[in-house]
């Protein structure tokens, strides 16, 4: 039976989510309405006059196939950001977890990383990748590869999501390491005893155990995927070549300050705002039904 | 009060919404792209000539260079905004790296056919990188178009009307383009990026022909360890018997609506202050810009500039010697910076091999249109 603590009146619970409720209002509900608001209308840029359109802008929007094309874009990179950031930092974690002896100094090296600035990291991969001043693009033409993100759609994106992918896998160490500890010690030896192998206890015993924190970070690096990699592909790549590293908050930007389309903008957010939505009941709904708590 | 806010498109963005929190510069610095976003916000702008006849300051529209001030003058001549660092684009070529690959650095360079040769002749004297270039849309589109008198855009270049279609896949820009695309392919034409990252390969002496902006002298001059020369742009002969002249590139000086009497006052003296002959000359010489009155070009000729820094007339000669005609005044496009990402966009496909340059150019043309019947749509 589940014991339920309950307030008496109400005046205290709305005292105590006042708070949040108003920072909520605030920071993200008045501008996610405002954002729909607009995405109603074609302003001119300096906001002197404007007209209503209805759902015009949207009508624009779903009929661009260059627009369509970024949702596969994002898809794509969402989808290789969250595997490169997730797979290596689970694979640093058991390892970090089997060390004896100074696993501190280790685990504080791997999460430095996470201190950079997607902007800064992006700068720094760049670097590295320079077509003409990049070491590892000079060591790779010794090798007889020529690399060229600058004309290579494919190796662009490669690039963007290493570089977008780098700074997240000591995020995501931090959380499987600490997940980690706490596996009871009791069932993996009792396991060993049994004469499992450690890949074996690994796949049996760990990982299901892991389930929650995975669940989590999945969503979590979803989300950063979406959002928060605009620094690294404005460095990098600026969305090019032609429009392989166009993500949909790339497109955003470019269409709302570049392009001083706010209408379409406004409607592109708002069409961000379902996608994520939905993608997150997704999640919870189906993906959650695995994971054992 | 000057402030620096970033880049050129930064710092639009940040004048527009300076305005929109009403606390906009009385001068806003807006690069040549942003022209008819500026023009189109009718009661953000007050017109330079309105603002310099009430403020009693010494005007005289006559006296700024025709190829220059006209990308900021309306059709009835009246000017919009100041004109202030303006530059065209000039082929830079390393003659090092000419004579490194037995190529004579003083071959006539003046037409692309020329040019075409001599790129197969570095190719084959073992030139890595025969050509490189900045601005890929501004040089290769829009003053190639100008340059070779064909239109870039309906309706004079947008400066007849909103209702403005692009026009740059017409044949002459087509044949251009194959060219390059075939340069490129053939590893004669090296793609570096979208703005002028290709400076960098050039400055550092590893490529032999560079087609920049004449603004690119300041740091070309300092950097470059090699003898380097400046010449007119090339044309292709096959289209044209004489070159057209060429466009400008670089930022206006636009004042912001809603100051006080007072302060257009002062406005109108500082702009008049800046167009002085003495102010020019400095900032041309210095700088590799353009002069933006005649005064300016003729006191740094009599200087004797030009003789001790051969090639920095240039510019001037091919901005100056023709008047500009409908195809080559300027362009007037709204959403412009955007266009141009497309454009970039459509020209990597060329350069990559995705696409012939006619699919690519109709796509940027179909792409740009959008934009443009939006703009339209948001301005009409």
């Amino acid at each position: 039976m589940e014991k339920r603590v309950t307030f008496r009146g109400w005046m205290l619970p709305l005292l105590l989510i006042a708070p949040q409720v108003l920072v909520s209002a605030v920071f993200f509900f008045y501008p996610a309405a405002q954002a729909i608001w607009q995405s109603l209308f074609i302003p001119d840029p300096f906001g002197l006059s404007s007209q209503f359109v209805g759902l015009g802008n949207f009508e624009f929007l779903l009929g661009d196939k260059f627009y369509r094309a970024a949702f596969v874009t994002t898809a794509v990179f969402s989808l290789l950001v969250t595997l490169c950031s997730m797979i290596p930092a689970l694979f640093l974690a058991v390892i970090a977890d089997r060390l004896i002896k100074g696993s501190g100094v280790y685990r504080t090296m791997l999460i430095w990383p996470y201190a950079v600035a997607p902007a800064v990291a992006g700068v720094l991969w760049l670097f590295m990748f320079n077509t003409r001043v990049g070491v590892v693009s000079w060591y790779l033409g010794q090798l007889g590869y020529d690399w060229n993100h600058v004309l290579n759609g494919g190796e662009a994106m490669g690039l963007v999501v290493v570089a977008s992918a780098w700074g997240r896998i000591s995020y995501n160490f931090l959380f499987f390491f600490a997940a980690l500890q706490s596996v009871p010690r009791s069932v993996i030896e009792a396991a060993a005893i049994d004469g499992a192998h450690f890949w074996r206890r690994f796949f049996t015993i760990v990982l299901p155990l892991l389930s929650p924190t995975a669940f989590f970070l999945l969503v979590v690096n979803v989300v950063y995927a979406f959002f928060e990699t605009f620094g690294v592909i404005h460095t990098i790549t600026g969305g090019g070549p032609q429009q392989s590293t166009t993500i949909l908050v790339y497109k955003v930007f470019s269409d709302g300050f570049v392009g001083q389309d706010l209408g379409s903008s406004s409607a592109q957010s708002v069409i961000l705002l379902v996608v994520v939505g939905l993608l997150t009941v997704i999640q919870f709904k189906y993906v959650e039904k695995r994971v054992h708590y | 009060m000057q402030s620096h806010k970033g880049n050129y498109s930064e710092t639009l963005n940040a004048g527009i919404a300076a305005f929109r929190a009403q606390e906009q510069p009385d001068i806003l610095m807006v690069f040549e792209v942003g022209t008819a976003t500026m023009m189109a916000a009718k009661g953000a702008v007050r017109p330079v000539y309105e603002v310099m006849a009430e403020s009693g300051a010494s005007f005289d529209p006559d006296a700024y260079i025709g190829a220059v001030k006209g990308y900021y003058t309306t059709t009835e001549g009246d000017m919009l905004s100041l004109p202030f660092n303006s530059s065209t684009p000039v082929l830079w070529v390393n003659r090092d790296a000419f004579e490194a690959a037995g190529v004579d650095p003083d071959m006539d360079l003046s037409t692309w056919e020329n040019v075409g040769s001599a790129l197969d002749a570095l190719k084959a004297g073992g030139e890595d990188c025969p050509l490189v270039t900045a601005w890929q849309s501004w040089i290769h589109l829009e003053n190639f178009s100008a340059y070779h008198n064909v239109p870039f855009a309906s309706k004079d270049n947008g400066f007849a009307g909103l209702d403005t279609e692009l026009m740059l896949n017409g044949p002459a820009q087509i044949a251009h383009l194959t060219a390059m695309q075939d340069w490129a392919e053939e590893g004669k034409f090296i793609y570096t990026g979208r703005r002028n990252e290709g400076g960098a390969n050039f400055r550092a002496g590893d490529c032999a022909l560079f087609t920049e902006s004449s603004a690119g002298y300041a740091g070309i001059s300092s950097e470059a360890e090699f003898e380097f020369d400046v010449r007119p742009l090339p044309y292709w002969k096959a289209l044209v018997d004489e070159p057209q002249n060429t466009i400008i590139g670089g930022a206006s000086l636009w004042v912001m609506a809603g100051k006080d009497a007072e302060n257009y006052k002062g406005v109108g003296e500082f702009l008049s202050f800046l167009s002085s002959s003495d102010v020019q000359s400095a900032w041309h010489q210095n700088t590799g810009y353009l002069p933006i009155t005649t005064e300016a070009g003729v006191a740094t000729r009599a200087a004797g500039f030009y003789e001790q820094n051969p090639g920095t007339d240039v510019a001037v000669i091919q901005m100056t010697t023709k008047e500009p005609t409908a195809n080559s005044k300027g362009l007037r496009l709204g959403s412009f910076d955007q266009i141009r990402g497309i454009i970039d966009e459509e020209l990597e496909g060329i350069w990559s091999g995705d696409k012939t340059p006619q699919e690519a150019m109709d796509s940027a043309k179909e792409r740009g249109d959008a934009l443009l019947r939006r703009f339209e749509q948001a301005n009409g």
